[in-house]
């Protein structure tokens, strides 16, 4: 092995590892924080998942409706999230995304405008006011474009297509990343005291799914690996909305912002299901009639909103019993229509939906009904992280965005992601600062380490022979679609677990071609050790929750328990390289933040909370 | 279902060829989805570039059949029956291997325009902006840095000379600076000099490339050159401005 002086070494006083939202807007952080900031993406600069963010973000700025405030915001979370949320992650994230959202207008963001002149919002499923921040359907891209521009001009060095192997430690304490360039297929180690991770999810584990190749639990991986823990990663969202037809694009997102401009979902009878779909819980709020549905729709505040904007778990689990009893559409979806508003209309707000269509499955959405269906979309669990700076029980490693868990307990509501980002990618930032002000002495990078980490990915070029590692990704694919679904039985985890202790043994020997410069074959080996990880990490937590909440739907354990709010699911590794879940005790909840959850909406509008 | 054969260029800096393959076609499908099935089947160490497969992150640049496209947006069913398609990289970049190129230059062109520059926000802490007024500017904000454009511009693409064209993506990101209303900056004497818009001799085929079908010539790239004319060649306007100076001048002193 090759000596440590010998591999190319780049000192950071913070590394963020991910170049969405939430990486980008740590980076900018701790650079105005005159940190030495470096960022590393698997892709090129402004390609991350954060584009295909369409809906917009989340702030309760009432700018539309002036009765929003904070709290109904912090409420609504709660609420969407089954109340397994952290709760000083939900209130700090309703608290700062105005201000964050204002911020990027400085930036250069350009934001639909109201009448009057001021940032735009629009409904979406679960908020109580129209929230969300957006630019037509592309509000993802004009986040990921602003941060970029931003970004570049604030001191960071940006290391594109640049993926990571593994942390670096010494004596409990992060030292650094080993990571590679794709260009070159060369080893590079960063020497840094501070690594956020911001690296999203791993939805690439199922075979529908809107989300690209990066999508590999890559931090889930790393950060189980180093000795940090993962939380509530049963909760997958799928969200209902997904392109169904053709099946080459199966999984690919159509946004919730349909629903939320009048689109309307009906099956091959015609009927408007999601009128008999309503849960108890949101019945008060949700509109009885197609006549109310419509009356709010064209603004009249005493309606009631229409039930295609119920919760994405609950309008998935809806559209799932459409198909199986037999009433789904033409391949296997439900109907989704927005052909009734005006086709301009249609074409100002929702163009890249348009396009997508009409490119794509040759369908004219402002003339055709639309066919979807649910697609695993995010990760609402993730890496554990202390609900004030983002660090995680491993000082000095970091993590924000969906990467890491606590804001969204056990359902994210739309346009809550984005807004996550910008929110929790900068505290992430101040957190590495007062890290860095109170570290004494410097971590430093131990050689023997390096080499370990590097042996662990470059067996798969150096074996003669070896299973291809696309086929095991089609594999790991299968058994997270039949096993560890949209709705889950114990019987069928536990065999999913029992197959994917299988596949770990066919992980390790899969082999790729001998070419490490832009070889996507290894990419695929390296990323299987994470993906791998986040699946177990997922069934595992999914088989100890014996109950229906939010995005996990037990067929053997129907309904909320409420034994089940009493812990979240905490997974970490063992030294024998075992991963064991546990519940972990919750908090009780701050009395302040209980209160205003509980609180009717006439009381958070008259602000008597 | 039907079989189709690629032509795929596969090689580096130091040279390469064109490998053929052959890919079972399922209805629906894209070329980037062939791609996939190249990768699954026939080569696994095959590059391209992709991440969104939905036409929003402008990753999958490439030329088929010899034309800039996205390779996740061109359907299968637009070539003739027994086609054979051809992949090759973008000819304006140096390729790194097969269907990947450098595309670094593009960053270091963006770099080189100055940050937005925003007045102050109202007393009561807002921005006020028209919805009709930033219209223009969304259209820009559109791009998804493919990179299609510059790679069709035939300036970039013979680069004979010294010259400074920085491409038909960054009038682009110029023009959506200088007609933003919240921007004080004067970014005229850039676009002419750092920039070099005069270099762009209005062939169009940056706009006919744009997968997201922005306007780069007429809105972007000519009024810029207008306001270049108007502020550089123009006589009668040099003096009223003198007489007259207009606001993001005055901002700027």
């Amino acid at each position: 092995m090759i000596d440590l002086n010998e591999i190319q070494t780049i000192e950071h006083d913070v590394l963020v590892v991910g170049a969405g939202g939430a990486g980008l807007r740590a980076a900018i952080e701790t650079s105005n924080l005159g940190l030495n900031t470096g960022v590393i993406t698997k892709s090129l600069l402004g390609k991350a998942h954060t584009v295909m963010a369409e809906g917009g973000m989340a702030a309760a700025m009432g700018n539309v409706d002036s009765r929003d405030n904070w709290k109904v915001h912090f409420r609504d979370t709660m609420r969407g999230g089954k109340f397994l949320n952290v709760w000083e992650m939900a209130a700090v994230h309703a608290q700062d995304a105005p201000g964050r959202v204002r911020e990027l207008e400085d930036w250069g963001a350009v934001f639909d405008r109201t009448r009057t002149g001021l940032i735009n919002q629009r409904n979406f499923g679960g908020h109580r006011y129209p929230r969300l921040a957006h630019v037509g359907d592309r509000t993802g891209l004009e986040l990921i474009r602003t941060l970029q521009d931003h970004g570049i001009h604030q001191g960071m060095d940006v290391h594109s297509e640049c993926i990571g192997v593994d942390l670096l430690k010494d004596g409990g304490k992060i030292s650094g990343m080993l990571a590679y360039w794709r260009d070159t297929g060369r080893f590079v180690v960063f020497r840094a005291p501070v690594v956020i991770f911001a690296t999203g999810g791993a939805g690439k584990a199922w075979r529908v799914t809107s989300n690209s190749w990066e999508y590999t639990g890559d931090g889930y991986g790393m950060a189980t690996r180093a000795g940090a823990e993962l939380m509530d990663m049963e909760f997958t969202q799928f969200h209902p909305t997904g392109m169904v037809w053709p099946p080459s694009v199966r999984g690919i997102l159509v946004t919730e912002g349909v629903r939320g401009e009048g689109g309307i979902l009906t099956n091959s009878d015609g009927v408007r299901f999601m009128f008999d779909n309503i849960p108890e819980r949101f019945a008060p709020e949700t509109a009885d009639t197609k006549e109310e549905g419509q009356r709010w729709l064209d603004g009249d505040r005493e309606a009631r909103r229409p039930p295609e904007l119920l919760t994405r778990d609950v309008v998935a689990r809806a559209i799932m019993r459409e198909v199986k009893s037999g009433r789904g559409s033409e391949h296997g979806g439900a109907y989704l229509d927005i052909s009734h508003r005006d086709s301009d209309f249609v074409k100002r707000k929702l163009p890249s939906m348009y396009h997508q269509f009409k490119e794509l499955a040759e369908v004219d959405i402002t003339a055709q009904p639309m066919e979807v269906g649910p697609t695993l979309h995010y990760y609402m669990g993730g890496i554990r992280v202390n609900a004030h700076s983002q660090m995680t029980n491993v000082p000095g490693l970091f993590a924000a965005g969906e990467c890491s868990a606590g804001l969204h307990g056990a359902n994210r509501l739309g346009g809550n992601s984005l807004s996550d980002l910008i929110v929790f990618g900068a505290r992430a930032g101040i957190g590495a600062k007062e890290y860095l002000d109170n570290l004494s002495g410097s971590p430093t990078v131990q050689q023997e380490q390096v080499h370990q980490h590097m042996r662990g990915v470059t067996d798969f070029l150096n074996r003669e022979d070896g299973e291809n590692p696309y086929v095991v990704v089609d594999d790991l694919q299968k058994i997270m679609e039949l096993n560890v679904g949209i709705v889950r039985e114990g019987e069928e985890l536990e065999k999913g677990i029992e197959e994917l202790q299988k596949l770990k043994e066919r992980v390790k020997k899969v082999k790729a071609h001998p070419t490490s410069q832009y070889n996507p074959g290894w990419n695929t080996c390296i990323d299987l050790r994470n993906m791998i990880t986040s699946a177990e990490a997922t069934a595992l937590c999914a088989l100890q929750r014996e109950e229906s909440r939010g995005a996990h739907t037990r067929l053997d354990f129907e309904g909320e328990r409420e034994e089940g709010l009493t812990y979240n699911g905490v997974v970490h590794l063992t030294e024998s390289g075992e991963l064991k879940v546990r519940k972990e005790m919750r908090k009780d909840a701050p009395e302040d933040l209980q209160k205003i959850a509980h609180s009717t909406l006439e009381e958070l509008e008259g602000n008597r909370v | 279902m039907s079989e189709r054969t690629f032509r795929v260029w596969r090689g580096n800096q130091d040279g390469g060829e064109f490998v053929d393959y052959t890919v079972e076609v399922q209805p629906g499908m894209v070329v980037l989805d062939c791609i996939h099935e190249i990768q699954k089947e026939h080569a696994s160490d095959l590059s391209c570039r992709w991440n969104c497969k939905a036409g929003k992150c402008g990753s999958c640049s490439m030329e088929i059949n010899g034309k800039p496209a996205l390779s996740c947006m061109t359907r299968m069913n637009t070539f003739e029956e027994g086609e054979t398609v051809t992949l090759q990289p973008m000819k304006t970049f140096p390729v790194i291997r097969d269907l990947t190129c450098d595309v670094s230059w593009n960053y270091e062109q963006n770099k080189r325009i100055r940050p937005f520059a925003p007045r102050p926000r109202d007393p009561d802490g807002e921005h006020r902006m028209m919805q009709e007024d930033v219209d223009r500017v969304q259209e820009f904000r559109k791009c998804i840095e493919c990179f299609l454009c510059q790679d069709t511009c035939h300036i970039l693409r013979d680069r004979e000379t010294e010259q400074n064209f920085a491409g038909p993506r960054f009038m682009v990101r110029l023009a959506s600076l200088d007609m933003h209303p919240l921007d004080t900056d004067d970014r005229i004497q850039e676009v002419k000099d750092e920039s070099g818009s005069g270099l762009c001799n209005i062939t169009r085929c940056c706009t006919e490339a744009c997968p997201e079908h922005i306007g780069i010539t007429d809105n972007a790239i000519i009024p810029l050159k207008e306001r270049v004319v108007d502020r550089f060649y123009d006589p009668l306007m040099w003096l009223m401005r003198k007489l007259r100076p207009g606001k993001k001048e005055v901002a700027k002193n």
